[in-house]
């Protein structure tokens, strides 16, 4: 055999390697038997509190959907960011256009691993790095609680995105590096109970770390500046650092927060503004104990500076 | 009569200055409101006793700032960036869709004027309608600045 047949031969070797290796590091993971088991019976009521914890209508509803109407989740918002723009799918119960066909199983798969029942991966625009937190039991209650949502026939428009983010099996590496279901925060003294389930509830069905903490040119979460902050995902603005490092809210007290995911309302009476307006009326719907569970956390998290860089001043004319 | 008339001109004068610059002007605005919404929300909230006087207050400077906030002096093309305006691109973008925003402000201020709120429950109904304007307008016509 001549030498460039070798070197053909082996280079077609090496590129199946490659090809393989690709293959097998991209491939969806699911939830394995022992979450599987957790999901148990899911119960309806309990499920809409993790509805509006986990903010499902604020994406899901149609754009400016007000009341009932949001709970009819046909899709249709639209995420526009620097690999595209998403846009949020119909989870209603329509079986064809949404999500009625769905077992509990391929409901926790899609929210808990990004993976959708064809075993394909779904983008993070869907926070399930977030949601990848949750107890497999809060998950059941919220497929109850979805279930006795209405049906909304009509599909929402594709994603549109730009290569190589329009190859979803590339997701697969992503995932590998990124998606972990464990707490972002330790605590080094034990934390209250309070201050777990405000950890719970903000880290997990929460996913305020999706705004608020800064990104890296791989669209992954820096999570050593957890809630410090971040360059809007859309527009010019900014989401700001919530942590009580300089900048954040270092100045509000517990009570202050609290007050302000209750109402909407600032210390100096301010009020809540862009995307968070939608937020702030989910938290509303929440029990005080969990406003107030959410809020020692983010008094018991670690102070950073702000995660975006300072304003340009422009001169005035 | 000199000195009246020097204190006249001065005042003319700063009205025509905060208005020479309407980022400012719409700022202090803004700030008035959330004064005054601060002066009555811990009665809204049941914190503090309920009192007359200190609503209709409160309310009627609410209403007078809504009646001020004339878009076309406030939010004229040129002050879409400047000082630190935290203005979003897209009150110009939907001129129509701020003014009806704004619009809607100014109908639920003077209502709750002419409601004359006479006991904590009718208060806190005439609170919710004006208070909720705010998140509302700022949902989409105002982005936060690092």
């Amino acid at each position: 055999m001549g030498i460039v047949a070798r070197l053909a031969i082996g280079a077609v070797a090496v590129c199946a390697v490659g090809a393989g290796a690709f293959w097998a590091l991209t491939a969806p993971v699911r939830l394995d038997d022992v979450a599987l088991a957790a999901l148990g019976q899911g119960d309806a009521t309990r499920g809409e509190r993790m509805f509006w914890a986990a903010g499902c209508a604020s994406c899901h509803a149609r754009p400016k959907a007000e009341g009932d109407a949001k709970l009819e989740l046909a899709g249709g918002v639209e995420l526009k960011t620097g690999f595209g723009t998403f846009v949020a799918p119909n989870i209603s119960q329509d079986p064809r256009d949404g999500i009625g066909a769905w077992s509990v199983e391929d409901f926790a798969n899609a929210v808990m691993r990004g993976v959708s029942p064809e075993g394909e991966h779904l983008y993070p625009a869907f926070p399930y790095t977030s949601y990848a937190r949750m107890k497999p039991s809060d998950v059941a209650d919220l497929y109850a609680y979805m279930k006795t949502l209405p049906a909304v026939a009509g599909r929402a428009p594709e994603h549109s995105l730009s290569f190589p983010f329009n190859v979803r099996r590339g997701l697969g590496l992503w995932k590998h590096l990124y998606l972990s279901d464990g707490p972002v925060i330790a605590f080094d003294d034990p934390p209250t109970d309070a201050v777990l389930r405000g950890r719970y509830l903000a880290e997990g069905p929460g996913h305020c770390g999706e705004c608020h903490t800064p990104r890296e040119m791989t669209g992954a979460a820096k999570t050593a500046q957890w809630l410090a902050g971040a360059a809007a995902a859309e527009g010019d603005g900014i989401v700001p650092n919530i942590t009580a490092g300089e900048g954040g809210i270092g100045d509000w007290s517990q009570d202050d927060i609290v007050n302000y995911l209750e109402t909407g309302f600032t210390p100096d009476y301010d009020s809540v503004g862009g995307t968070m307006v939608e937020v702030q009326r989910n938290m509303e719907r929440l029990t005080q104990e969990d406003r107030e569970a959410i809020a020692a956390y983010l008094k018991a998290i670690p102070p950073h500076p702000n995660g975006y860089p300072p304003r340009q001043q422009k001169p005035s004319s | 009569m000199k000195r009246l008339v020097l204190a006249l001109s001065a005042l003319a004068l700063a009205g025509t200055a905060a208005f020479a610059d309407p980022i400012a002007e719409r700022q202090a605005i803004m700030k008035a409101n959330g004064k005054a919404l601060k002066s009555i929300a811990g009665i809204a909230k049941g914190a503090e006793p309920f009192d007359a006087d200190v609503v209709m207050a409160a309310l009627k400077t609410l209403n007078d700032d809504a009646q001020k906030i004339d878009v076309a002096k406030l939010f004229p093309e040129g002050t879409e960036t400047g000082g630190d305006t935290t203005a979003s691109p897209k009150i110009w973008e939907d001129m129509e869709g701020f003014q009806k925003a704004v619009e809607k402000f100014r109908t639920d201020t003077a209502a709750a004027v002419a409601a004359s709120p006479a006991d904590l429950d009718a208060f806190k109904a005439e609170f919710g309608k004006v208070s909720q304007n705010c998140g509302s307008c700022h949902e989409t016509f105002r982005i936060k600045k690092g």
